[in-house]
């Protein structure tokens, strides 16, 4: 269990999600065109949500000054040891859709662990899955947003055919 | 604009290239924007001797990402209730990603009409790398 995470949806953190996931549509980034279609307004994309991970203070995949970081400085690798988070990949990813994230929202989200189970498989060895549900509610305790990731560790690099 | 119910039969497809080589400097995008700094995405050197992979690779929420500008172009904007996927194979740069949505059903419920797609992304070698599934809300 994790504490809840404060996001709050903006419309600049939007157009730069927008164009890293190489789409072009004026709906993420024209308020005047957004304001003439069905939607009303600027949206943010399908996957955004995901980028809850800036709003996390302990996320592990982003370095943190005066701490060691496991990428590469002078060497290639700044930990003595293998990284914590060393063989984890994503697996699966659902969201379910309440309603659509908008600029000016001050979303709170929930994580809380779900099932874990464990398979063998011939590219990578054994391979532990974590799922986790995170709720994602607005301003006015909404829910919004349902996401369920499910992630995996390897218990050696993917074999790549 | 958006899907109608009467036009959509279950078979219908749409299809696009949403991504024709892809760069490192696309990646450094996503892992600037959506915070995930894993260096397997951005750090080359840490990703060949420390993780043991040949090279970076893309965030499966970047391929997730790149799956979904499909899907809004077909269903239109704002108009998902669910999206999700399984990645089932990495995505390297210098792929070339597409994107095919598959009418799997066209359904009423509480009033609403709705369409199911199933969703399968492919390299240019033909592998899959995600395959997932949509639902929808569309026209009458």
């Amino acid at each position: 269990m994790s504490d809840d995470i404060k996001f709050p949806v903006e419309a600049t953190h939007i157009l730069m999600f927008a164009r890293a996931v190489g789409d072009d549509n004026p709906i993420y980034r024209d308020a005047d065109y957004a304001a003439k279609t069905e939607c009303g307004g600027i949206i943010a994309p399908p996957t955004f949500p995901r980028a809850v991970s800036q709003f996390d203070p302990d996320y592990a995949m982003r370095p943190k000054p005066g701490k060691k970081w496991f990428g590469s400085g002078k060497n290639p690798t700044g930990l003595d040891g293998p990284a914590p988070t060393s063989g984890g990949l994503h697996a699966e990813q659902h969201f379910e859709y309440h309603r659509q994230l908008r600029p000016g929202d001050q979303l709170t989200v929930t994580t809380k662990d779900g099932a874990k189970w464990e398979k063998e498989s011939k590219r990578a060895g054994k391979l532990t899955f974590q799922e986790r549900i995170q709720e994602y509610r607005d301003q006015n305790g909404e829910l919004v947003i349902t996401s369920r990731a499910v992630g995996v560790k390897t218990e050696r690099p993917v074999e790549q055919k | 604009m958006s899907l109608s119910a009467k036009k959509l039969k279950a078979g219908d497809t749409h299809e696009e290239v949403v991504v024709d080589d892809l760069t490192r400097t696309q990646l450094v995008m996503y892992a600037g924007v959506s915070g995930d700094y894993n260096p397997i995405h951005t750090d080359d050197l840490y990703t060949r001797e420390v993780a043991g992979y040949p090279g970076v690779f893309a965030h499966g929420m970047l391929s997730m990402g790149l799956t979904g500008k499909m899907l809004t172009n077909y269903v239109g904007d704002g108009r998902l209730t669910k999206y999700g996927v399984r990645f089932t194979n990495q995505v390297w740069p210098g792929d070339t990603l597409t994107a095919k949505a598959t009418v799997a059903e066209v359904r009423q419920e509480g009033g609403e009409h709705l369409v199911d797609l199933v969703i399968e992304t492919t390299n240019q070698d033909g592998k899959t790398v995600l395959t997932g599934t949509a639902t929808a809300r569309i026209d009458p």
